[in-house]
């Protein structure tokens, strides 16, 4: 008898594949623990009944082993940011709460094609905007690791904190996720996950609520490097009805097990040894460069030097594409309406006003200040230059180096109802994620080691555009190398 | 000729320029699939993206883009490798994404002109710019008391804004200048140049100066959508500006609405009321990049414009340069001629259109497209004329009628017995029998009254009840006269 808990993707094809259990029992038992664990308040919607049919037929196709998925019979989570067709989609927030979209996401059709089979949408930051899972409108998600010395419920990290405290307690084998600043790395990273944002036009966004059009992608949440290549494999595709989609070709992920990192030049760019920098993650960090050298692979300082403008820079442009992705939820024709008849302006403001969480709304207000006019040029025009010279410093840097090394995040988990006064410190957590979102550039976070609280801390790896192999490459080295 | 506006302290100077916002011909919309019949059930020719749903993603409609190019050739202008989308960003009811993805800095044409016509007088207006945007769908207010209703058939169909200098300075050039893009538009087929349905209208700023002085400010009436009410909505503009000005007021600058009820002009909303639209790049969409090859490509397929036709039509066919100008006038007009014209005489061909066919249809207030004559109808009554089956007087005299009737020329001539008698037996029979009968009037002709030729050839048209050959009728009894 099969140890369902014990499962990752790749062991449990093996095991569907085997016929060793079905896809039904599988997809039974992670509804049973969803139920279990509902306190954690990972899922916006379930969709039990669904996963069941889906598990079905996934059955079917394994007996008669025709048409078999890459991801046949894998029960997963699907980040409340994807369109599904005839589930409610909530993007996290009260005004698409009545959402049920007619359409499906082209990353969620994928995984469908490929055999995954839907537990529910998980719980996520209003339309992303967060990195502690505080912000949605259906309750904050519990991260379900807890520091050892005490028993704070903690953040899952954000905005894809559903997804990764779902894959960590065992809800599921794997969620997808949404990156626009750090929203796949850092959750994973406070989860002890493996969580990787492709490049930029690798996975569609068709379908995808828009956070910040320019940054936003999807990518896997999973308990290893092997199901992140996987999971990745079947979301990304070419789409005609996304202009900014990739028609670049596509790689064999699995691939990345072929690479060898004898002689790879590991960059370790100086400028990520921040002020604030908590020093157990200065310690993962070096453990990982140690790794690296005891490979063989070349340890060489980079210099990345408009690091601590990408912050601000990230805090420009993506509010001021949200304030007009987001000015669609005007409640005339989908989503909540505030009872509000008097005219149009006040049903508009009072819509938007009950609609949005308070995180949404003070982003809508920085991004509408700093397209307004006056203000256009010194803000929103000078952080498209400042993003321009933040690719620049990757550009260059990767001319010396073939991936780069750094933290994930400069702290661990923390505790629900910390770092809620100031955003500025919120924000913070994004430092060293978002300077690869600016430059669109694919990165995996991945769990180095355990603090002296026994919590995980991340690594991140940062790739060449495309070279999603590399990184996942990066990644498994140290997965082989930390102990656990 | 110089057109001023008399106030009570001198004559005012009157500058113009127009945006003329014409929808593309396009099967689908700029960004979408969807479909752009006209007249369609409201909403039923609405994708994602039209109606701004989560996740929808705007894709460009290549032969949008390639319309828009072919317009910017037509107009001499300049086109732009480099072109990008940008948000229009406000708030309305009937603008589902709360943006318009339009072209702010970056059109895909930049600077060209047209030539108008002005009394025989040849001017050069400026065209500062084209883009493309989208449209917006349309509200209705008037379906029920208690609510608006949206239809989103029109949302995201392809606009072009074409932009002219302020290059005119009364309202018939204003006039001439739209009639000239239109035409322009219909020729090479980039918009059909519908008025009425709202698929070209226009915006035209109006300002008043002293001569010499410098730009005055200007006001913006919105959506003018008649040659008419443009001229009229200038006219009413003009002078309030100029009453304001002598009064000792200043113009604000503001967008106006005409009312073509009352003939006067409205303010909409004033400067400081005005939008900040917030425009910025629109990240759905990479920048537009065109090369050479393509823009050749088109240029190549670009059909005769109005401009080269009548060049053509004069050299080829040698009409003058004032018929020539009119038969260009209108696309519909000009293939009319040329499938008439193949293999007949011009000149027969062109004075029966530009002279009877025309003052018929202006007795009946019509164009020639709505008159729904086709070119045969015309043909097979000039072919009547060309072979001597009947005469010009004859196919003047019938022509109402025959133009009302449903059939072609050669089975209403027979029906009406009208058949030219162009038999030269028959003709002399006709004059000898004449000469026979006026014994006294032969006498005084051959004494030297040579006016009593035309009496003559009368009597033998009466005698023929009109049929017979004018000309055959003339050179016989010349013939039987000098004997």
């Amino acid at each position: 008898m099969t140890d369902f808990s014990k499962l990752n993707i790749t062991s449990a094809l093996l095991g569907l594949k085997n016929k060793d259990f079905k896809s039904v029992e599988l997809t039974e038992y992670f509804i049973n623990q969803i139920n279990k664990k509902e306190n954690l308040n990972c899922f916006i919607t379930k969709t039990f009944d669904k996963a069941i049919d889906m598990a079905k037929k996934s059955d079917e196709k394994i007996i008669k082993n025709r048409e078999l998925g890459s991801l046949e019979g894998i029960p997963i989570g699907m980040k409340d940011l994807f369109c599904t067709k005839d589930i409610r989609t909530t993007a996290g927030s009260k005004i698409l709460d009545s959402f049920i979209p007619f359409y499906e996401s082209t990353v969620s059709q994928n995984l469908w094609n490929s055999g995954a089979v839907l537990l529910g949408k998980t719980n996520m930051d209003e339309f992303a905007m967060g990195s502690a899972n505080t912000t949605s409108f259906f309750g904050n998600v519990i991260n379900p690791l807890k520091s050892k010395n005490n028993d704070k419920d903690l953040v899952p990290g954000g905005s894809s904190g559903g997804s990764a405290s779902s894959v960590a307690a065992g809800l599921c084998l794997a969620a997808t996720g949404s990156d626009t600043g750090g929203s796949i790395r850092q959750p994973a990273s406070f989860c002890g996950l493996v969580g990787l944002k492709p490049t930029y036009g690798r996975c569609s966004r068709f379908g995808m609520v828009a956070f910040a059009s320019s940054l936003d992608q999807a990518g896997p949440i999973t308990l290893t490097v092997e199901d992140s290549a996987r999971m990745l494999q079947s979301m990304v595709s070419y789409d005609s009805k996304d202009s900014t989609s990739s028609k670049k070709e596509i790689e064999n992920l699995l691939d990345y097990k072929k690479s060898d990192l004898k002689g790879k030049r590991v960059g370790v760019p100086k400028e990520y040894l921040l002020d604030g920098l908590n020093p157990e993650i200065k310690k993962a960090w070096d453990l990982g460069i140690s790794w690296f050298k005891s490979v063989g692979s070349e340890i060489i300082e980079i210099s990345l030097p408009n690091t601590e403008s990408a912050l601000p820079t990230y805090y420009i442009i993506a509010p001021a594409e949200a304030s007009a992705n987001l000015a669609r939820y005007d409640g005339i024709r989908y989503g909540f309406r505030a009872e509000e008849k008097s005219d149009l302006t006040r049903l508009y403001e009072e819509t938007r006003a009950q609609g949005f969480g308070k995180e949404v709304k003070r982003r809508l207000m920085i991004g509408t200040y700093v397209l307004s006019a006056g203000y256009y040029d010194a803000y929103y025009l000078k952080a498209l230059k400042v993003r321009k010279l933040i690719s620049d410093d990757f550009s260059k840097a990767f001319e010396r180096c073939d991936i780069i090394l750094t933290p994930t995040t400069p702290n661990v988990a923390f505790p629900i109802g910390e770092k809620q006064t100031d955003p500025i410190e919120m924000y913070l957590n994004d430092v060293l994620t978002v300077p690869a979102s600016l430059a669109g550039l694919p990165a995996i976070s991945i769990s180095a080691c355990l603090n002296s609280d026994s919590l995980p801390i991340g690594l991140q790896i940062i790739g060449k555009p495309f070279e999603e192999s590399s990184i996942l490459s990066a990644a498994s080295l140290i997965e082989d190398l930390r102990g656990f | 000729m110089e057109y001023l506006i008399e106030g009570k302290t001198g004559n005012w100077e009157l500058v113009l320029g127009l945006e003329v916002h014409a929808q593309i011909s396009a099967n689908s919309k700029l960004f979408s699939g969807a479909s752009t019949d006209w007249g369609a059930d409201p909403n039923s020719q609405v994708e994602l993206v039209d109606s701004g749903m989560p996740g929808a993603l705007p894709v460009i409609n290549k032969h949008c883009i390639d319309q828009a190019i072919l317009t910017g050739i037509s107009l001499n202008a300049q086109i732009n490798k480099k072109s990008i989308f940008d948000r229009k960003n406000y708030f309305y009811p009937d603008l589902p994404q709360g943006y318009q993805i339009s072209q702010f800095e970056f059109p895909i044409v930049g600077k060209g002109h047209l030539n108008i016509e002005i009394d025989g007088v040849e001017k050069s207006i400026g065209i500062t710019r084209l883009h493309l945007e989208q449209d917006a769908g349309k509200s209705l207010h008037d379906q029920d008391i208690d609510n608006s209703f949206i239809d989103l058939n029109r949302s995201g169909c392809a606009l072009m804004e074409i932009v002219s200098e302020p290059d005119m300075s009364s309202p018939s050039e204003a006039a001439e200048y739209v009639k000239k893009l239109r035409n322009i538009l219909r020729f090479i087929g980039t918009c059909d140049g519908n008025m009425e349905k709202g698929n070209l209208r226009a915006d035209v700023n109006v300002s008043v100066r002293r001569k010499g002085d410098e730009l005055g400010t200007r006001c913006e009436i919105k959506n003018v959508n008649s040659i008419k009410f443009i001229q009229q909505a200038i006219e009413f503009e003009a002078r309030r500006q100029v009453d304001l000005i002598e009064k000792g007021e200043k113009i604000i600058q503001e967008t106006r609405l005409f009312d073509s009820n009352n003939l006067e002009t409205r303010s909409m909303r004033g400067k400081e009321e005005s939008h900040d639209y917030r425009y910025f790049p629109d990240p759905d969409l990479p920048p537009l990049v065109l090369n050479e090859e393509d823009i050749e490509k088109l240029r190549l397929k670009l059909p005769e414009l109005p401009d080269q036709k009548k060049s053509r039509f004069i050299e080829e066919f040698g009409i003058t340069a004032y018929d020539a100008e009119i038969l260009v006038t209108e696309k519909y007009v000009s293939d009319f001629f040329e499938q008439i014209v193949e293999g007949r005489d011009s000149k027969i061909v062109i004075s029966w259109i530009t002279v009877e066919l025309f003052s018929y249809l202006k007795r009946k207030n019509i164009s020639l497209e709505e008159s729904k004559i086709g070119p045969e109808k015309i043909s097979s009554l000039l072919d009547l004329i060309i072979s001597n089956k009947i005469s010009n007087r004859q196919a003047k005299e019938i022509f109402d009628e025959y133009l009302k009737s449903d059939v072609n020329a050669d089975t209403f001539i027979e029906k009406k017995g009208l058949i030219q008698i162009s038999n030269e037996s028959e003709i002399e029979e006709l004059v000898e029998k004449v000469l026979k009968e006026n014994p006294k009037m032969l006498e005084q002709y051959k004494s030297g009254k040579d006016k009593l030729f035309g009496f003559f050839i009368g009597q033998v048209m009466k005698l023929s009840n009109g049929k017979a050959n004018p000309k055959m009728v003339n050179e016989t009894l010349k013939r039987k006269l000098s004997l």
